[in-house]
């Protein structure tokens, strides 16, 4: 399991119900099931990994974020995780608010536009930035809404979800240490994640 | 073609005389169920595994079939160390109601055998449904005395079994693996078995359906029915694989065959699926079982609502669906994983790659082996069993 992955199962508490969005290979929902007691069920795009999550066990349906989540009713899950997918999927907005409705808590990563490497390549060279995180050409990366920290922290705001944890961890998701300044987490993240609430829920 | 009466064979079942109070409001006393186990129960009762048969299917499940001499329809899945292990599980696999392989059926006696004559009913069997044939199921179960089965598996018409188990006695079944069916009958799958009915109805030796007072069988119209409905289990890729344009012989050289003659391989092949067909089948329950199916639509036994049968359920749920299965497609499969979803049900829904339509959960496809072998291992760990 990736050590993002391992912060995100820090996040949640033992016992409770996940849905982990984008389960690829189902190592988180593993993590949970057999370390923290959680009833953990994923959802995924790619068929052949919920084949191998289901022959392994793991309680793993076909579908994807900006499809499925409208079918399941509210707060049916205690935390529900999208890791690295947000900037992917068609509508993240609404993503985020079918996260909200159905979980207590969402748990998001996502990898982020704001840092360093980015800026300085794309004021330098003039032309779309590559890096290891963001590693496709412009004309075929799944990636169709990038944002940085500071973007999504403004998205949060608007939509009335409380930050109740937030990290900025490098590519390996090791955890950096800019993590009191958002300023500096923004500038010097590649990968953020958060955990969120919705106000008063 | 052939017309040999099944033989009266004699099969393990179990009779209940006070019978069952059926949907239609008949009440069928009384009824005998036939069945066949693998493996051992456990001490604790609690490894039992209920599979349901399609339509055509019987209870012999993994052990060589007393009509045809042939292996059990599933004995590639069920037996020791097989995905749906015996050393591990205890399997039940029981004839519906309605069937023809020792269930109480339309062959079998009206006077259920006591008394008066031994008169079949024929024609005059009540009309049985999907949740008829589960509680005749449910009977058996408890006369075994178990009070909750670690799973119920079963494709096609046994998929609409095991989604009746899992709406009727939601507390009764720990996990639910509904494969290749739906949770309702499309109006192409009634449309496919109305032209079945009606080549039986069609045949000379139907007798309006007392074929048996003339030493009779409609056995040409029930291998046209069988033929016709063995397509539907095929897909247009599995056939041009198997048998593409192939002749069985040059039609055109010395000998040639006549212009409506087994011309085509295909034609050859389906003939004899037909023909295989009527050797172990009956023509009345063929009818009753296909207007079962027909029946079945588990959304308006709950006013229209799929997800409502499931709601609070503790089930936990596998659907599989096949990618080139047109007769009951991956589209009626997602409608029933999202039913689920809405009802916050435990849910794996995985569409297996294959070429060979509907018949693929009877054939050998490695990743649904997995598949199967996987989800029950992984709900026997929830289940803390074996």
């Amino acid at each position: 399991m990736r050590l993002d992955q391992r912060l995100i199962a820090e996040m949640i508490q033992p016992g409770t119900r996940v849905l982990d969005i984008g389960s690829g290979d189902g190592a988180l929902l593993d993590y949970l099931f057999r370390t923290r007691g959680c009833d953990a069920q994923g959802i995924e795009i790619d068929m052949q990994e919920v084949t191998r999550s289901v022959a392994h066990g793991l309680p793993v349906m076909h579908g994807d974020a900006d499809h499925d989540l409208a079918h399941y009713p509210q707060h049916a899950f205690d935390y529900v995780v999208l890791q690295r997918t947000l900037q992917a999927v068609e509508r993240p907005r609404e993503v985020l608010r079918q996260m909200l409705r159905i979980g207590r808590h969402a748990i998001v990563s996502f990898p982020n536009f704001g840092h360093w490497q980015l800026r300085l390549k794309l004021l330098t060279s003039g032309r779309m930035p590559m890096t290891a995180v963001w590693n496709t050409p412009w004309y075929e990366t799944p990636n169709i809404h990038p944002c940085t920290i500071l973007d999504f922290l403004m998205l949060c705001r608007e939509e009335g979800y409380v930050v109740e944890e937030w990290m900025a961890v490098d590519e390996d998701g090791e955890r950096a240490p800019w993590r009191r300044s958002i300023r500096l987490a923004n500038l010097f993240g590649e990968q953020a994640l958060f955990l969120l609430r919705r106000r008063g829920g | 073609m052939d017309q040999t009466v099944p033989a009266l064979l004699q099969h393990e079942c179990v009779v209940f005389p006070e019978g069952l109070h059926l949907e239609c409001g008949f009440h069928l006393a009384p009824v005998q169920v036939a069945y066949r186990t693998y493996g051992t129960l456990s001490a604790a009762r609690d490894n039992a595994i209920v599979v349901c048969h399609a339509l055509t299917g019987d209870q012999y499940l993994a052990d060589t079939h007393p009509l045809t001499g042939k292996p059990g329809w599933w004995s590639r899945m069920v037996g020791p160390g097989l995905p749906i292990d015996t050393d591990r599980f205890f399997v039940i696999c029981m004839n519906v109601l309605g069937g023809c392989m020792g269930s109480t059926g339309p062959r079998s006696p009206r006077s259920g055998g006591e008394g008066g004559s031994a008169e079949p009913w024929g024609t005059d069997f009540p009309p049985v449904t999907i949740r008829d044939m589960v509680r005749a199921q449910k009977l058996v179960v408890d006369r075994l005395g178990i009070r909750r089965l670690f799973a119920v598996v079963g494709g096609s018409m046994g998929g609409m079994q095991v989604l009746e188990w899992a709406a009727t006695y939601p507390d009764m079944v720990f996990a639910a693996m509904p494969i290749a069916t739906s949770p309702f009958h499309s109006a192409q799958n009634i449309a496919f078995n109305e032209v079945s009915r009606q080549a039986i109805f069609a045949d000379p030796d139907w007798h309006g359906g007392r074929y048996w007072e003339r030493d009779a069988v409609p056995a040409r119209g029930l291998a046209v029915a069988r033929m016709m409905a063995h397509i539907t289990y095929l897909s247009e890729e599995a056939l041009t694989r198997k048998f593409g344009r192939r002749v069985r012989r040059d039609p055109y050289g010395d000998n040639p065959l006549s212009l409506f003659g087994e011309m085509f391989e295909v034609e050859s092949y389906l003939r004899h699926q037909g023909s295989s067909f009527v050797h172990r089948f009956d023509a009345n329950s063929y009818l009753t079982i296909t207007r079962a199916m027909d029946y079945f639509d588990l959304g308006t036994e709950h006013d229209g609502d799929l997800s409502r049968p499931f709601h609070g359920t503790r089930t936990r749920f596998c659907i599989v669906s096949f990618s080139s299965d047109w007769l009951f497609p991956t589209s009626q499969a997602r409608m029933l994983a999202r039913a689920l979803n809405r009802a916050a049900a435990n849910v794996s829904f995985v569409e297996i790659e294959s070429d060979k339509g509907h018949d693929a959960f009877l054939l050998d496809e490695p990743d649904f082996d997995r598949t199967v072998r996987g989800f029950l291992s992984g709900a026997a760990e929830h289940a803390r069993i074996g």
